[in-house]
């Protein structure tokens, strides 16, 4: 079976489990744009927002350029965005869908237990 | 002592999703109950239905028709944001309390076939969930194709989880 652990994924994972830095991906995936202009979109400080586009960049969802003195972002490899977002996704739905289950089985234990003479 | 009861174990059981290969989507996780147990959950559809969409999803389980026997048919109808959704298929193979396989006929493309396996692992069930693709570019199609949506998908199962008893 083929493990899924490689850095890029894991950093992958760890810079979409924020939901500025989702949004980012969103957004950059409308229009490239200028570190300015996205903490002004997310009414962030541009220190917070120039955080948030550098993890991003490390998991090479995002590549920035600059040009004379404004840095312009656009998304990097995007597949691997989306696979660790999918992935991700069916984890939360499996995870929520699972305890909910857990329940159900929990139930059907104690009626067993109780036998035919409850109630 | 009502809190005692309701409480959940310490150790709770992990539920793992893996992509193996290139086309397939592996999805594992142990319950505490006998594969008896468990097939039971997932092939009884008064049952399934509880569990299949977890309470506060923002989508709602609007029929669920299973005849889960090899050769048999389901067809399962959501409705979310004021749209309906249909998903169908055929059982291809059903051996009670060891594994259920079944087409997934909804898409105009060849769908992917999902095999559920439960194994006994000393009075528990090593529950494992296997989606497999025709190709690998149909698999890499549901991951990206899905993705314009997703970042809103994962909003709503955020706030899903937030509701599902931790």
């Amino acid at each position: 079976m083929v493990q899924y652990s490689s850095p890029s994924l894991d950093l992958s994972f760890a810079a979409i489990s924020d939901v500025t830095r989702r949004g980012v991906l969103e957004q950059l995936a409308r229009a490239d744009a200028s570190i300015t202009g996205l903490a002004e979109k997310f009414q962030m400080t541009l220190t917070g927002m120039k955080k948030h586009v550098a993890v991003l960049e490390r998991a090479g969802l995002v590549v920035t350029e600059k040009v004379g003195r404004v840095r312009t972002c656009k998304l990097g490899q995007r597949d691997l965005a989306a696979e660790a977002q999918w992935i991700e996704a069916h984890r939360r739905l499996f995870e929520a869908r699972f305890a909910a289950l857990d329940e159900v089985i929990l139930r059907m234990k104690q009626e067993e237990e109780d036998g035919s003479a409850s109630e | 002592m009502d809190q005692q009861v309701s409480s959940q174990p310490a150790a709770r059981n992990v539920t793992s999703v893996e992509r193996k290969g290139d086309r397939e989507l592996v999805v594992t996780r142990t319950f505490d109950a006998p594969p008896r147990i468990v097939f039971k959950v997932w092939s009884d559809p008064d049952l399934f239905r509880m569990w299949w969409v977890p309470k506060g999803a923002p989508m709602k389980l609007l029929a669920c028709d299973m005849d889960v026997r090899t050769g048999g048919k389901y067809r399962l109808e959501f409705e979310a944001g004021g749209q309906t959704m249909e998903f169908f298929g055929k059982y291809l193979d059903v051996v009670p309390d060891e594994r259920i396989v079944w087409t997934n006929d909804e898409g105009e493309e060849e769908g992917a076939v999902t095999t559920v396996t439960f194994q006994d692992q000393g009075g528990k069930t090593l529950l494992t969930f296997h989606e497999i693709y025709p190709t690998a570019e149909a698999l890499e199609e549901a991951m990206t194709g899905s993705a314009a949506g997703l970042p809103i998908q994962l909003d709503q199962l955020e706030e899903l989880l937030s509701t599902v008893s931790q």
